[in-house]
C-alpha cells in the first residue's frame, strides 16, 4: 500500500509538469451533457441538497461562475480562472508569510503548520503564475494585501482568517472547476482544491469549528457530506476586505 | 498505454456497469481511442477511469465503490475498535454519516443516468481495529487514496454536472484527509498538489480489503 501511493507520486509530478510545459498541447473541451444527462442526475443535485449552486457550479449557462469567466476563447477564459486562482493563493502565501513574521504564533506546533501552509500556497502561486503565462498570459500582479487589521487582532482573528481564506480557496476552486476547459488546467486545479480543503479542515478544527463551521462562513463550508463551489464574484466580494489595491 | 489486464486477478470479480473490471477498461481504452485516434489513447488513458459515453457511469461507479469501502470501514471501525477517543468517535461518526450520504448520491445518480449502481463489496480490515492507532492510521491511507481517485479521474468527466457532483464529494473526501491526519498529529497535506491515482493504481491499492 505505502509503495502504491509513493508510486502515484510520479503521474502526479508529471501531470504538473506538463501542465507548466505543455499545457496547450492537449487540449479537450469539457463536453457539456445532453439533456437526458442532466435530467437523470438531477437526482444527485437533489440529493447535494443544493438546487442550485452545487449543480450550477459545473453547469455552462446561467450561472454567476459560468458567466464571470465566459469567454469565446477556451484558453482565454482558463487564463482568467488561472489568474483567479492566482489571485487568491498569492493573497493566502502573503497571509501566512506576514503571520509568521508578526510572531504571533508562539507555540512551535502551530507555528510548523503555518510555515507548511504557507509553503504550499507558495508552491501553488509559482504553478499558477508559470500556467499563466505559458498560456500566452500575462499572469495577475501580486495584490497588496491588507492584513493590518487582523493581525492586530491577535492570534484567535488570525486563526480564524487563516480559516475563512481556506474555506473560500476551496470553494472557489470547486466554483471554477466546471468552466476549465483545458484537461491538464482542470487536473492541476483538483490537486490544488483537495489541498486547500485539507486546509481548511484542519483550521476550522484548530479554532473550534466544527467540521460544518458551526454556521459560521455561510457559503464556502460544506453542507454535510457535500461541498459548495462558489462563483468569483462571491469569492471576491469576500475577499475583498484584505486586498488595499 | 496501461496493461489494460487486472493488476490483481481477484478483483476482475468487481464490476464496473454491468462488466468485469477487465472488460471495462479495455472497453473504455477502445473508446478513448475511437473518439481521440489511437495514439491519443495513452494520455487519455493514464489518470483516468474512462472515455466513453458510459465513461461517466463507470465513473461514478467506480466512485461508488470507494464510498462503500469507506463506509463500511468507519461503521465497522465504531463497532470493533476498543477505546476510541471521544474526539475520534465524534470524528469517525461524521465521517460515516458522509460516507454514506456519498453513497445514498452515487446510487441515485447511477440509476438516474439509467446505470446499474455495483453492489457493495465484501470487505475485510484485517487488524485494523484492534487500536485507535491502526484504525487511524489506515483511515489516513484511505482518505487520501479516495482524494486521489476523484483527482485521477476528474479530468475524463464528461458531463459538467457528474464533475460538478465529484468536486463536491472530493472536497468532502480532503477535509476527512485533512483531520484525520490532524488527529494523527501530521500536517494536513503531505503536499502541496494532491496526487491522482489511475483505476488500476487505486484498486491495487484497496486490493488488500476488498474480498469479493
Amino acid at each position: 500500500m505505502a509503495e502504491q501511493i509513493e508510486r502515484s507520486e510520479e503521474p502526479q509530478r508529471s501531470a504538473v509538469a506538463e501542465l507548466r510545459d505543455d499545457a496547450a498541447s492537449r487540449k479537450r473541451f469539457l463536453k457539456m451533457a445532453g439533456a437526458g444527462a442532466a435530467g437523470g442526475l438531477a437526482v444527485l443535485f437533489a440529493a447535494c441538497g443544493g438546487d442550485d449552486r452545487s449543480g450550477s457550479t459545473a453547469s455552462e449557462t446561467s450561472t454567476p461562475a459560468a458567466t464571470a469567466t465566459e469567454t469565446p476563447a477556451g484558453m482565454s477564459g482558463d487564463l482568467e480562472i488561472v489568474n483567479y486562482a492566482l489571485t487568491l493563493e498569492y493573497l493566502e502565501a502573503d497571509f501566512y508569510a506576514q503571520v509568521i513574521d508578526s510572531g504571533l504564533v508562539k507555540d512551535k506546533k502551530l507555528a510548523d503548520l503555518a510555515k507548511a501552509l504557507g509553503q504550499q500556497e507558495q508552491e501553488h502561486v509559482d504553478a499558477l503564475k508559470a500556467t499563466a503565462e505559458k498560456l500566452g498570459g500575462p499572469a495577475a500582479e501580486k495584490p497588496r494585501t491588507k492584513f493590518e487589521d487582523v493581525l492586530s487582532g491577535g492570534l484567535e482573528t488570525v486563526l480564524n482568517t487563516a480559516a475563512t481564506v481556506e474555506n473560500l480557496g476551496a470553494a472557489a476552486y470547486l466554483g471554477a472547476a466546471g468552466g476549465i476547459e483545458d484537461k491538464d488546467i482542470l487536473a492541476a486545479a483538483l490537486a490544488i482544491h483537495s489541498v486547500e480543503a485539507r486546509h481548511a479542515a484542519a483550521l476550522n478544527e484548530l479554532v473550534g469549528r466544527s467540521f460544518k463551521g458551526d454556521g459560521k462562513l455561510e457559503g464556502s463550508l460544506p453542507d454535510g457530506a457535500f461541498a459548495k463551489g462558489m462563483s468569483m464574484d462571491e469569492v471576491l466580494e469576500q475577499v475583498k476586505p484584505f486586498i488595499a489595491s | 498505454m496501461r496493461d489494460p489486464q487486472p493488476a490483481a486477478p481477484e478483483l476482475a470479480a468487481i464490476e464496473i456497469h454491468g462488466m468485469s473490471r477487465s472488460a471495462f477498461l479495455v472497453r473504455s481504452a477502445l473508446a478513448a481511442g475511437a473518439v481521440y485516434g489511437a495514439g491519443a489513447v495513452s494520455p487519455y488513458v493514464r489518470g483516468s477511469l474512462a472515455q466513453s459515453g458510459g465513461g461517466d457511469v463507470g465513473i461514478l461507479n467506480f466512485a461508488l465503490t470507494l464510498e462503500y469501502l469507506e463506509a463500511a470501514f468507519y461503521a465497522q471501525a465504531l463497532k470493533d475498535t476498543p477505546g476510541l477517543s471521544g474526539d475520534i468517535k465524534k470524528l469517525a461518526t461524521e465521517i460515516r454519516d458522509n460516507e454514506d450520504e456519498h453513497v445514498d448520491a452515487l446510487t441515485a445518480a447511477i440509476k438516474g443516468a439509467g446505470g446499474k449502481p455495483v453492489k457493495a463489496p465484501g470487505v475485510d480490515f484485517g487488524d485494523a481495529f484492534a487500536s485507535e492507532k491502526s484504525f487511524l492510521k489506515l483511515a489516513q491511507t484511505l482518505e487520501d487514496t479516495g482524494v486521489s481517485a476523484y483527482n485521477g479521474a476528474g479530468p475524463s468527466i464528461e458531463s459538467a454536472e457528474v464533475l460538478g457532483a465529484a468536486g463536491s464529494i472530493v472536497q468532502i473526501e480532503a477535509r476527512h484527509a485533512g483531520l484525520i491526519r490532524l488527529a494523527r498529529g501530521e500536517t494536513p497535506a503531505p503536499d502541496a498538489f494532491d496526487k491522482s491515482l489511475t483505476t488500476d493504481e487505486v484498486l491495487e491499492a484497496v486490493k488488500p480489503f476488498v474480498t469479493s
